[in-house]
């Protein structure tokens, strides 16, 4: 860990006297540049309320969300409980420079993860050049047999994505991961705006933030643009596993906010290699299907063959050009861990451009020397095993134990293609609401980007936070929340 | 809020084509939500008012109004007051009970949540936990009557939030539908069994009866004031049983749920892919209309009033299956047999 001496923090009186920045990039109070004037504006707007007023708007918020539902469902003991995700009332934002790089960055990473899924699903040139291992990507488990040769309308194949963001201690943004198969939380991103302007209407006045209102539309318009052939008014559904999926309630909110019906697999049937919808008004057509179930639950006669979420028949109907799915089957092979490693590789073959958005320095176990690397440092690495997702089954080196660094050792050196390493990175902090007044909190954030003839990126994005003190895992199901972000127009 | 100039107007704005399991869960979100009210009323009434021929708090009334002797008996020996309320309010194994019809409420409209209004959701969302939270130590006697008023009142409110919000689609025609039903269902069971209670032996109408007896009748159905500003001197059971099937002023009369579910079911028929379907539906509840015109109140006792009642009952049972046939037919047997069938196995009561 490099400890750079920073800029010193503004000192200031009132609620912020205490607060305390590490080393890390501070999005609102260490910025390590002269804070444009609409942030020194929310500064001090912050910093005129009592602690007692937050505390009592941020109650207000937890009750809101919970009378209004949106939660996530956690099961155990065949119960179910309804949590919802913290939310704190201080918000996270980001300047208007700052999101034009970060706009330009996930498009630019979209248009190549699509064109590296089409190359892989057809020529595989860029396997033949050797510049991806073709191992990694041929058996990779979420390669998709049933995409090899397919032409998907516009060539999208992620036509929603999930870029996970960072920033290092100098502020500078770092893509972490891409979550190119049916990444979850844009419902809070809207949601929680709404919340914001309920609660803090005093803290958002007049301010030139970009609205995050138009997401449904977007997403509406993109899935209508790459609908098949000849539709001319096409019928789109939201596939959803149910009401007991955990992230039922984010289904219901895109749904509603794209005005479609939320269908589940045996609403929809399959006849002549065509999707219907059973209404009351008997089978009607449908043509696009926005799904939030993993491949494997899509069609039983192709795959899993006990699922009930799913419809048999509907790979074959997309295959033959009749239903457009999104996003398409197998993007998780362009989203894995170990394919991260090679990202910036990917858009410089692709594109001739050099990455808009920098990476983290990834070690893949797989590989002798990255192993080698690993087992060397593993106190001063951070190690993830590739098919995990949720902050699951990591280890970060300088917090843990001479007992779990061991126990974790074992664990790799039995399955080392299952790891890759990458070093820790001091995550930028946020002021947040805390038990013991505002402290800093270590943040990522989650800009969301949709895809039909052309790319657009939701001006804003889905920013965790770490509640725990010195965590620097921000997943919801490891103690994390959220925060609106606020996304300056100027 | 059915009128002539709605069901004159033709098609209705909106979605057309509303799925099928949507159609089924307005449906009965709204056949468990009067289902609840009913209840409550029923537990209410029976507390301060309901009195057998040895004076004492007639429970196992209840028991019978809901065709629930085989399952209660299954668990308890006695109907006493303790046994009863556990049974309708807490016991989960009892599909009539608040804490299970409080489940299915809640999966249905978890079910419908993208359609209706948030204001309905949000709403549900906090009653049906509460309900689900219910523990017996909360219904000690003294606050039974509590209980039930807050049940009735939170079923009001969202009947009002409902009318206030919910969008007027092929998905409300459906829930309007559910509510008549289930009321159709409700007064027949509720005159059925309070009649044969107080007239245990076939015993003349007309007999010297407790007439505080018929007042608790019409208090089980909100109808005591309206009857009474209707009959204000003579309460006899043709007038009780009259007023209950036959009046056409009452909300919760046979009458007016039969005449309001017509109009609906011709909203929905206005729609010409649909006037086919509706048919079937259409024709029976047409013929049970005729049937309650054509008769006095005393017609009905003379005849036998049971056997009407379960007449009735049996037609809307049919009426039911009519409707989920026409509008949610099962799969067909090569798509995946559908996950849940809890609906058709408790929508029943006997």
């Amino acid at each position: 860990m490099t400890h750079t001496t920073t800029t010193a923090p503004l000192h200031m009186p009132g609620l912020f006297a205490p607060y305390q920045i590490p080393d890390f990039f501070c999005e609102l109070l260490n910025r390590k540049e002269p804070a444009p004037p609409a942030l020194q504006d929310i500064l001090h707007r912050i910093d005129g309320y009592s602690l007692e007023e937050l505390r009592h708007r941020a109650a207000s918020a937890e009750a809101q969300l919970y009378k209004a539902g949106i939660t996530f469902t956690v099961y155990s003991d065949s119960k179910a409980i309804d949590r919802i995700l913290p939310f704190d009332i201080l918000p996270r934002v980001i300047t208007a420079k700052e999101w034009a790089h970060i706009e330009a960055g996930v498009q630019q990473r979209v248009a190549a993860l699509n064109l590296f899924l089409y190359d892989i699903y057809h020529d595989r040139a860029i396997l033949r050049d050797g510049i991806v291992p073709a191992e990694l990507v041929l058996s990779n488990p979420n390669y998709c047999q049933a995409m090899v040769g397919l032409k998907v309308p516009g060539g999208v194949y992620v036509h929603i994505n999930g870029t996970d963001l960072i920033r290092d201690q100098s502020g500078r943004f770092l893509v972490l991961e891409d979550n190119a198969r049916t990444p979850s939380g844009v419902s809070y991103v809207i949601e929680n705006r709404h919340m914001m302007l309920r609660l803090m209407p005093d803290l958002a006045s007049a301010l030139p933030l970009r609205s995050v209102d138009e997401y449904g539309l977007k997403l509406h318009q993109s899935l209508c643009e790459v609908s098949p052939h000849g539709v001319t008014d096409p019928q789109v559904v939201l596939l959803s596993p149910g009401i007991f999926n955990s992230a039922y309630f984010e289904h219901v909110f895109l749904a509603r906010e794209m005005g479609i019906p939320l269908v589940e697999g045996k609403d929809l049937l399959v006849e002549n290699h065509r999707v219907y919808m059973r209404t009351v008004m008997g089978l009607r057509p449908v043509h696009a299907i926005y799904r939030r179930l993993n491949d494997d639950f899509l069609d039983p006669q192709v795959f899993n063959p006990t699922s009930m979420l799913g419809v048999p028949g509907l790979v074959e109907a997309y295959r033959r050009g009749n239903v457009t799915i999104a996003n398409a089957l197998g993007t998780g092979v362009a989203d894995d861990k170990a394919i991260y490693a090679y990202m910036p590789r990917i858009i410089r073959y692709y594109l001739n451009q050099d990455p808009i958005l920098g990476s983290v320095q990834t070690h893949i176990c797989a590989e002798p020397e990255g192993l080698a690397y690993t087992l060397a440092n593993m106190d001063k690495l951070v190690i993830k095993p590739v098919g995990e997702s949720g902050g699951y089954g990591l280890i970060i080196g300088p917090q843990a134990t001479k007992a779990e660094l061991e126990a974790f050792r074992t664990l790799l050196v039995a399955n080392p293609s299952n790891y890759i390493s990458q070093p820790v990175i001091n995550l930028s902090v946020s002021p947040t609401l805390c038990p013991d007044g505002i402290e800093a909190r270590h943040v990522d954030l989650r800009p969301f980007a949709v895809t039909g003839r052309s790319t657009w990126v939701l001006p804003g994005g889905l920013s965790r936070v770490a509640l725990r003190k010195g965590s620097l895992v921000v997943n919801s199901s490891q103690g994390g929340g959220s925060k609106d972000t606020w996304v300056l127009a100027s | 809020m059915i009128n002539a100039s709605t069901s004159s107007c033709g098609v209705l704005p909106g979605l057309n084509g509303l799925l099928s399991r949507y159609a089924e869960s307005m449906l009965w979100l709204a056949r468990y939500m009067e289902r609840i009210e009913n209840l409550a009323r029923l537990m209410e009434v029976t507390e301060a008012f309901v009195r057998g021929p040895d004076g004492q708090t007639g429970w196992d009334s209840i028991i019978q109004i809901n065709s629930d002797e085989v399952a209660f008996y299954a668990l308890h020996t006695k109907a006493t007051e303790a046994d009863v309320l556990a049974f309708y309010i807490t016991e989960q194994a009892n599909p009539n009970s608040i804490k299970a019809m409080a489940h299915a409420v809640r999966e249905n409209a978890r079910s419908v949540r993208p359609l209706i209004s948030t204001e309905m959701w949000a709403h549900l969302n906090m009653f049906t936990r509460w309900m689900l939270d219910l523990q017996f130590a909360d219904i000690r006697l003294d606050s039974l009557s509590n209980i039930c008023n807050r049940l009735k009142q939170e079923c009001q409110t969202h009947y009002g939030i409902t009318e206030g919000t919910l969008y007027r689609d092929q998905a409300w025609l459906f829930y309007m539908l559910g509510k008549q039903l289930e009321r159709s269902d409700q007064i027949t069971r509720l005159i059925d069994i309070r009649y044969h209670t107080l007239l245990p032996h076939g015993e003349k109408a007309g007999s010297d009866l407790d007439s505080s007896q018929w007042a608790s009748v019409l208090r089980s159905a909100a109808a005591y004031h309206a009857f009474r500003r209707l009959q204000p001197v003579t309460t006899t059971p043709e007038n009780v049983v009259g007023f209950l099937l036959k009046n056409e002023g009452f909300p919760r009369s046979l009458a007016t749920s039969l005449s309001t579910f017509d109009a609906l079911l011709a909203m929905l028929a206005a729609h010409k892919s649909l006037r086919r379907q509706c048919i079937p539906v259409q024709e029976r509840a047409a013929e049970l209309r005729v049937t309650l015109q054509e008769q006095t109140a005393q017609d009905m006792i003379v005849r036998g009033l049971h056997e009407y009642m379960q007449w009735i009952q049996t037609q809307i049972h049919h009426i039911q299956n009519d409707i989920a046939a026409a509008f949610w037919p099962p799969a067909a047997p090569l798509a995946p047999p559908p996950l849940s069938q809890t609906q058709t196995q408790t929508q029943t009561q006997g």
